[in-house]
């Protein structure tokens, strides 16, 4: 065919304006009677002598971006004959591309958790779809509207599909600035990987410095197996220290140390007051006889990357809510709810437990906020749920303990599930009774209306 | 076209049977048989008088290594599988003999070539389980696409010139694309005698329009046909493998 101009038309699409593009492609906006979206046409670049990889990525595109649905991916519109004229017409997403506020890095805080939380909850969208991206970067994520909007999926991986990349693994397949240390060791399959890149964003974002650079070699991308990038706070020191943490964690080599799925990283960006902060570096023996010994006794890369977060995320839930009703202390019901959740937390042990209990406020009458001795019911309650949760024996990390003020506990255990993408609530049921079936329970408008699990706990008879 | 692929039956009824009640369901337009109907387990007679009455209705079916030491007196197997040959030919008669005498190595229709275990050189019975024999069966046939059996392990390649086959276990149950460009070799899994680890009968839908291959799989009664087998005094391993899968 011949080269795409402002005016062509392809298959109905009317180019109507060239936008910037890397390598692969050329990129227009583009127009078509049937479609009354506005949309982009990407036109793989098939020179003759052209790297057969641009084939295999406009391929992977193409089979991906067809079975990805919702609002963090544009909307796949059309293909052309790979064989006639290859292209991919897709939804045009309005928005500011990230790599225009990476320009403006460092940014506040704020700033930085605001975008944090919506690229975290665009991968939790993606993952939950079976689609790892692999080649997150900024200038692959349009701030839109309604949320991050994660564009090119040439490099990424599909569980259901084949990985025609897969075979080309002998050189590193990413952006060398944002690539994931298994990544770079050939491991195509982690959405951990994904949450590795994000981390290299939010690095980047907060201190306005790239973790590790753009090494050009393989040799120089494997450097982030070794050496851990510059603490934040020491380039910045205004960072907040669980921001830093954050981070870090994301950074982690090792994948069983790495954040294993999105919604915990959301979560922890969300309630910086429950991120535990490291105790202290990692202190590594000094002197000449710790650096020899360290030379030796280097583990193999394969050794450092850990395995992958997959079969962790298989065990069981990643965010447990438990929910526990203490206003007549300790009931049977109540120990009933803590053998479960500890059934639960078992399965998988990264797995994390939000502890909640409703004060119930009314709309009415005026709210006792204190006892008749005058102290408070609000701190009282929470002593009572830590104490409940105790025989958990939770370390700091696992758990936090959460009391809320509503007129509704319905209400209120639902919103907090949502925002917090919670995997599964645990919630008690009393014994069904004539007027609670008449005016409904708790558990079962949670069970209604949940978007996750939920397991009802009742005692046996009674 | 859809086209309900059975490859691997091996003499076992109760997978045999499981499997053609759904292929009933889904009506494809053609069915093709990639051969070994017999061998291993417990009811040749009734396996090849089902697929022959299905080949009179329209359906392909190409020879496997089995059929043919079935129907002659060479012996080129695995130990377990030679004793259980050798027990098959006591119960064949001259029709089962001569229906097995007449099928073909390899069949070439719809746009695929279907043998049994590989495009290469299909008298030598080569194991299409790496990219290497992959390329091999690719090297040998002029088709974009290959359907095959012979491994009992479900897997599709997918072939761009020039470069290494992709190998690719399919999902279970979810369908692999066809790709443009590519050419392919399917692998379908064992209908009487799955090795993949899931003991549920296997068999591959095929649709040319959709250009995707799926791998269904069909549980069925596989300690019947493991009591049948220890019954007859045949390997207790053959029973056991159809109880796991491998």
């Amino acid at each position: 065919m011949e080269r795409p101009q402002t005016g062509s038309e392809i298959d109905g699409f009317e180019l109507t304006e060239r936008l910037a593009s890397g390598g692969m492609a050329s990129l227009w906006r583009a127009r078509h009677a049937d479609f009354d979206v506005p949309l982009v046409l990407k036109i793989p670049f098939l020179d003759p002598g052209q790297d057969v990889s641009v084939i295999i990525g406009y391929e992977v595109e193409e089979m991906i971006l067809k079975r990805l649905s919702g609002p963090h991916v544009p909307r796949f519109i059309a293909s052309g004959d790979l064989a006639e004229l290859p292209y991919l017409a897709m939804e045009f997403v309005a928005g500011v591309s990230l790599a225009k506020h990476a320009e403006t890095a460092p940014l506040p805080t704020e700033e930085v958790v605001r975008i944090g939380i919506a690229i975290g909850t665009a991968l939790a969208d993606l993952h939950r779809q079976g689609v790892v991206h692999l080649d997150l970067k900024p200038q692959n994520v349009i701030l839109a509207e309604r949320g991050a909007v994660l564009l090119d999926f040439g490099l990424a991986r599909h569980a259901d599909l084949p990985d025609l990349l897969g075979e080309e693994s002998a050189v590193p397949m990413g952006t060398p600035a944002y690539i994931a240390p298994e990544q770079v060791l050939g491991d195509r399959t982690d959405p951990a990987s994904d949450l590795f890149a994000l981390g290299c964003i939010l690095y980047q974002l907060a201190t306005g410095e790239e973790p590790f650079g753009r090494p050009s070699t393989t040799a120089g991308m494997k450097r982030r197996l070794y050496h851990t990038p510059r603490p934040m706070r020491a380039i910045r020191s205004d960072i907040p220290a669980w921001l830093e943490a954050i981070v870090a964690r994301c950074l982690e080599v090792d994948r069983n140390r790495r954040y294993a799925d999105a919604a915990k990283l959301i979560f922890d960006l969300r309630n910086p007051d429950q991120v535990v902060l490291p105790r202290s570096n990692r202190a590594r023996p000094g002197g000449i006889l710790g650096r020899l010994k360290r030379l030796f006794d280097r583990p193999s890369e394969a050794a450092l990357v850990g395995t992958a977060a997959e079969d962790r995320r298989r065990a069981g839930p990643s965010i447990v809510l438990t929910t526990v009703d203490l206003s007549d202390g300790a009931t049977p019901l109540a120990a009933a709810i803590l053998a479960e959740t500890q059934r639960l937390l078992a399965t998988r042990p990264d797995s994390w437990l939000a502890c909640l209990t409703v004060l119930k406020t009314d709309l009415v009458k005026e709210t006792q906020y204190a006892d008749s001795k005058g102290r408070s019911i609000y701190v009282k309650r929470l002593v009572a749920l830590k104490d409940w949760a105790r025989p958990l024996h939770l370390s700091e990390e696992r758990v936090s303990y959460h009391v809320i003020e509503a007129v509704s506990a319905a209400d209120a255990i639902l919103r907090y599930a949502e925002h917090n993408q919670i995997d599964h609530i645990v919630i008690g049921a009393r014994s069904s009774s004539a007027l609670r079936r008449h005016l409904g329970s708790v558990s079962t408008k949670v069970v209604a209306e949940a978007h996750c699990s939920v397991s009802v706990v009742r005692i046996k008879g009674a | 076209m859809r086209i309900a692929v059975l490859s691997d039956i091996h003499a076992n009824r109760e997978a045999l049977e499981a499997v053609l009640e759904l292929v009933e369901e889904l009506a494809p337009d053609q069915i093709v048989i990639l051969g070994d109907l017999v061998g291993y387990g417990p009811d040749p007679e009734f396996a090849i008088e089902t697929v022959a009455r299905l080949v009179s209705d329209g359906a392909l079916c190409v020879l496997g290594n089995h059929d043919e030491a079935a129907r002659s007196d060479r012996d080129k197997l695995t130990p377990n599988a030679r004793e259980a040959i050798r027990w098959t030919r006591t119960r064949l008669n001259d029709d089962h003999r001569a229906f097995l005498a007449a099928l073909p190595l390899s069949i070439t229709r719809f746009g695929c070539q279907w043998v049994h275990a590989s495009a290469y050189r299909p008298e030598s019975w080569d194991y299409v389980s790496d990219p290497e024999a992959a390329l091999r069966c690719l090297a040998a046939s002029t088709e974009a696409l290959i359907c095959c059996g012979h491994t009992h392990r479900p897997t599709v390649f997918y072939s761009h010139p020039n470069r290494r086959p992709t190998m690719f276990v399919p999902r279970d149950e979810i369908a692999a694309p066809l790709l443009p460009r590519h050419r392919h070799v399917i692998v379908t899994g064992a209908v009487g005698q799955p090795r993949d680890g899931n003991p549920a009968a296997c068999f591959a839908l095929l649709d040319l329009e959709e250009a995707s291959v799926t791998m269904r799989r069909v549980p069925y009664d596989s300690e019947a046909t493991a009591a049948k087998i220890k019954r007859l005094g045949l390997s207790s391993w053959l029973g056991l493998r159809l109880l796991i899968g491998r």
